[in-house]
């Protein structure tokens, strides 16, 4: 322990009391850099760690910097794992956390973790490990089946959260669930909604019965339409309920006892999950609709009229994903109705089809940036866009602070002037100036990359594909955007010159994401070489980079500092290009 | 080799235009490796071949000059010696818009910066071969960097267990999902980059949907037509209804989009119920055989033992053929072969079918 300088003159332990009010994790790293006492008192007492990339660091790193930790989020595949671009087995395993947190953490209560492996037996581990155990989220995980959840469910006490939003489990039983001891009662939050066969009802009806907490409840696609009022009278507490399949032959005894559940639930703000939905039973949730502040309708299969129905009941409505199915019209009365709108996201219906299904275009989202002050939050997919619309949203929203663009055909132009959307995008970087994250589509040259660089200094996270010419383009990117966290770049001309002359500003950032660009297997080894703290992957499924050309261009390439060097975990179709490996290829 | 020069990109503004300029032009002239390029590009050129040439022979030379040389096309488009990507998909795509370029290639607007002299553009900015190469530093020197290189030497001692771990799995696709995106992005090497598929070709991950969206939409337009069509039936691209005949011991499904008249669905029906054998004979008397021709069961429909219905959107049965081929489609739930002496008071007979036997050792694909 360092001894404590005398002009010291609060007590470790007032430092200690003024840090807990500091909950910030940047806030918190600017307290350790104050002084080496400040540095101790603040590592001791920190109980969260947020670890963006799992293989910036090691457990163990971690574990010894911090001494007592409770709560633990990882994140491990690049976020382009999520369109199937990092191929199986390329990593984001967590179990060495797990195991090394078994015995550094022994009072871990909560672990999250999104686009990461965990196995059954990482479930096991974890559910023997951590005697208080509370909250578990998996993001996007996969690896796992129902039997790590039973061990969950069986050994976890005082389980308060189980979340598996979008993971893919292994179904091998629905019994899981029938696990958990009838003594456990602290049940706050359960989103089983990616669960694909069914879980046993009665054990979710005792569960829920016995869970006066119950604030979160997603069900999944197997639970009946006509079993949820029953769940709904047990849990009339519920702030956020997701639906499981929203259909039923239609008898009117379903809809009324619906209706009648919904009504006693004056709590929620939330409602999700709504498969199959067949429209005669929206009217249940009228009651309900005017105290939702979110609604997620992305897999309802509901006509225009129907929406509207709905969604302009809800006039609190903070946050809406939908379906195109909803159209110009529809988006048109939600900007007249929800003005407290924060988010819109709006998902195709049908994207691989060649012809447009639905009267959606770049208008729906013109008019609700006109009619919702507030939006902030965007991301759309349609199949037309213009130059004008995007320079008009962006006058509308400069306090837009997401904006991700979809034009499902890649490369399509300005429909009205043909022109690249250049203009359009740059209009939004120039008036949203705490714009944060943007992903780009349409016809794009060197030009909006410009605008980017020039002006999108806030921005932390960029997507792109099919766009730009040179290396200008992503040179403009790397060194004018300041804040830049996250890049993530596909199918675009970007070669060497530019990522070579921007070396050090990777190590400024989380990471870079490259695939089917043109950067040669040359520049990513001396890339490799001359940055040490940057792990250089090259992922290449063609076969061994050793019989390569040097200037061939590598299929995908992903960028990461680190502290804890090449990682160990790499499959056999990914090759880190420091300086051993580097020795060893040539 | 050209000195390590100082790299402050701030000022490129000059520089950016005539690059840009250059990338429209080589763009417009589709990639040849000469091009009127402006003297900065040009010298950047002539060093890339001079080194090349030093070390190899001339053809080799040539390749690589061709790969080395900074390419400008859009990704997969026009060069040869590249091998395909997994993107090979992609790859026809672009050839496509290549080859068409004449209507995506926009004109720029006019540059209001015209290049004065900065002749420190982004060609001299890296010398790949030679190693020397300007690694922006942020105004540290070639010097630092280079000692900074020697403090961090490679870390982890555990180097050896590296990073050629060949797992079996990682290569072979785990679940039948990525099996399929698999085969679809690996197109044999023979395929020509620059021909264009007859269908839009489906690239890897775009539109950018997670998977288990995508999954949930197609079981759901699965599933709606499951409904009979009653859901989801604007903008699918099929419309499923369950054909029923009284006596079978199971329905089928059909297509009614594949249809675009009455006298198609007779005859789809028809092949429906004809690959079903014939095991006995009606009551008419007609002998029993293997296998059912269409003139037989041509012969068969005109006897009067069934008749087709469907059940409309208020959940009525009707006589098929009544109104436009359009308003029957659009309104037809399922479909009904009913058993003629059932069928009393329905008019006139429009279709008949005579199911006698069946022997199928597979349930059908619908």
């Amino acid at each position: 322990m360092l001894k404590r300088m005398s002009y010291s003159s609060f007590p470790e332990d007032v430092l200690e009391h003024v840090f807990s009010f500091v909950q910030s994790d940047k806030d918190r790293n600017a307290i350790s850099l104050v002084c080496k006492s400040w540095f101790e008192i603040e590592r001791w007492c920190r109980r969260r760690i947020f670890v963006g990339n799992c293989y910036a660091v090691s457990p163990r790193m971690v574990i010894r910097r911090f001494p007592d930790v409770r709560s633990v989020e990882l994140k491990g595949k690049p976020h382009f794992a999520d369109f199937n671009l990092v191929p199986e087995g390329w990593g984001g395993h967590v179990y060495p956390w797990i195991y090394a947190m078994a015995t550094g953490y022994p009072c871990l209560e909560e672990i999250r973790l999104k686009r990461m492996v965990v196995t059954d037996e990482t479930l096991e581990l974890i559910a023997k490990s951590f005697k208080n155990f509370k909250v578990l989220v998996l993001s996007s995980c996969e690896g796992f089946s129902t039997h790590g959840l039973a061990a969950i469910a069986a050994n976890c006490r005082n389980l308060r959260e189980l979340d598996l939003r979008e993971s893919e489990v292994e179904d091998l039983s629905g019994n899981w669930l029938s696990h958990f001891p009838d003594t456990c009662t602290s049940l706050v939050a359960l989103n089983i909604a990616c669960l694909g066969s069914e879980v046993s009802f009665s054990a979710l009806e005792r569960m829920v019965g016995r869970s006066p907490n119950l604030r979160t409840l997603r069900l999944n696609r197997a639970v009946p339409l006509d079993k949820l009022a029953n769940l709904l009278r047990r849990a009339p507490q519920l702030v956020e309920l997701g639906t499981g399949a929203y259909s039923s032959d239609l008898r009117p005894e379903v809809l009324s006892n619906l209706a009648g559940a919904f009504s006693g639930c004056k709590e929620l703000k939330g409602m999700s999950g709504f498969w199959d939905v067949v429209p005669a039973y929206l009217p249940a949730i009228y009651p309900v609709c005017s105290g939702l502040t979110s609604l997620n309708l992305s897999y309802a299969s509901v006509q225009s009229p129907d929406l509207i129905k709905l969604v302009s009941q809800c006039l609190n409505l903070q946050r809406l994903w939908i379906l195109d199915y909803i159209e110009d019209s529809g988006l048109e009365a939600l900007a007249a109705s929800c003005k407290d709108l924060q988010e819109l996201r709006v998902f195709p219906s049908e994207p691989f089809g060649v012809e447009p299904n639905v009267s959606l275009t770049e208008q729906g989202l013109v008019c609700v940036s006109e009619g919702c002050p507030k939006l902030e939050s965007v991301l759309y997919f349609c199949r037309r866009f213009s130059n004008d619309a995007l320079v008009t949203i962006a006058r509308n929203r400069p306090n837009m602070i997401r904006f991700r663009l979809c034009i499902i055909e890649p490369q399509t132009p300005d429909y009205l002037t043909h022109q690249p959307l250049d203009t359009g995008f740059g209009a939004i970087v120039e008036h949203c100036k705490d714009l944060r994250r943007l992903s780009l589509s349409g016809l794009l040259t060197d030009r909006v990359f410009e605008y980017i660089g020039t002006y999108a200094k806030k921005l932390e996270m960029l997507s792109v594909a099919f766009a730009g010419e040179t290396d200008l383009g992503l040179h403009h990117v790397l060194s004018g955007c300041e804040s830049l966290r996250k890049l993530e770049i596909r199918d675009c001309p970007f070669g060497d010159k530019a990522l070579l002359a921007n070396a050090a500003k990777l190590e400024t950032m989380r990471s870079l994401w490259m695939s089917s660009c043109s950067v040669s297997l040359e520049a990513c080894k001396l890339l490799g070489q001359k940055m040490p703290r940057l792990n250089v992957e090259v992922i290449d499924e063609r076969g061994p980079l050793d019989s390569m050309p040097e200037s061939f261009p590598v299929e995908k390439l992903y960028i990461y500092r680190s502290v804890a060097g090449p990682r160990f975990d790499m499959p056999g179709f990914v090759w880190n290009m420091d300086e051993d490996s580097a020795l060893r290829l040539s | 080799m050209s000195a390590p020069l100082e790299h402050d990109y701030i000022g490129l503004g000059l520089a950016e235009a005539s690059s840009m300029e250059i990338a429209s032009e080589k763009l417009t002239s589709s990639s040849s490796s000469s091009s009127t390029l402006s003297t900065e590009q040009n010298s950047c050129n002539n060093n890339n071949n001079n080194n090349s040439n030093t070390n190899n022979n001339t053809n080799k030379a040539l390749l690589d000059f061709k790969e080395t040389e900074l390419r400008l096309g859009l990704p997969g488009s026009k060069s040869p010696e590249r091998k395909p990507t997994n993107n090979g998909v992609s790859v026809s795509l672009f050839g496509k818009d290549i080859e068409n370029s004449s209507s995506k290639v926009y004109s720029l607007s006019p540059l209001k910066n015209i290049v004065s002299g900065a002749k420190r553009g982004f060609s001299d900015a890296i010398d790949g071969s030679s190693g020397n190469w300007g690694l922006s530093m942020n105004g540290k020197s070639e010097a630092d960097l280079c000692k900074g290189a020697v403090l961090y030497s490679p870390r982890g001692g555990g180097l050896d267990e590296k990073n050629k771990i060949i797992k079996e799995t990682s290569v072979l696709p785990q679940s039948p999902k990525a099996a399929q995106e698999k085969k679809k992005n690996q197109l044999p090497a023979s395929n020509e980059p620059a021909s264009a598929p007859a269908a839009k070709a489906q690239v890897v991950g775009w539109p950018p949907i997670r998977s288990f969206r995508k999954n949930t939409m197609a079981s759901n337009l699965a599933k709606n037509n499951d409904d009979d069509g009653a859901e989801g039936k604007t903008g699918s691209g099929c419309l499923y209804v369950k054909v029923s005949m009284d006596g079978a011991p199971y329905l089928r499904k059909l297509d009614l989009k594949t249809c675009n008249n009455y006298v198609e669905l007779s005859s789809a029906l028809e092949k429906m119920f004809s690959c079903f054998t014939i095991g006995q004979c009606d009551s008419n008397g007609l002998p029993g055989r293997d296998g059912l021709s269409e003139s037989r069961l041509k012969d068969l429909l005109h006897s009067s033992e069934y008749v087709l219905t469907y059940e409309d959107k208020d959940n009525d049965w009707m006589l098929v053929g009544d109104v436009p081929w359009g308003m029957f489609a659009g309104s037809c739930r399922r479909l009904r072969i009913m058993k003629g002496s059932e069928a009393i008071g329905l008019g006139m007979y429009h279709f008949f079918f005579f199911f006698i036997e069946i022997s199928v050792k597979n349930p059908f694909e619908v």
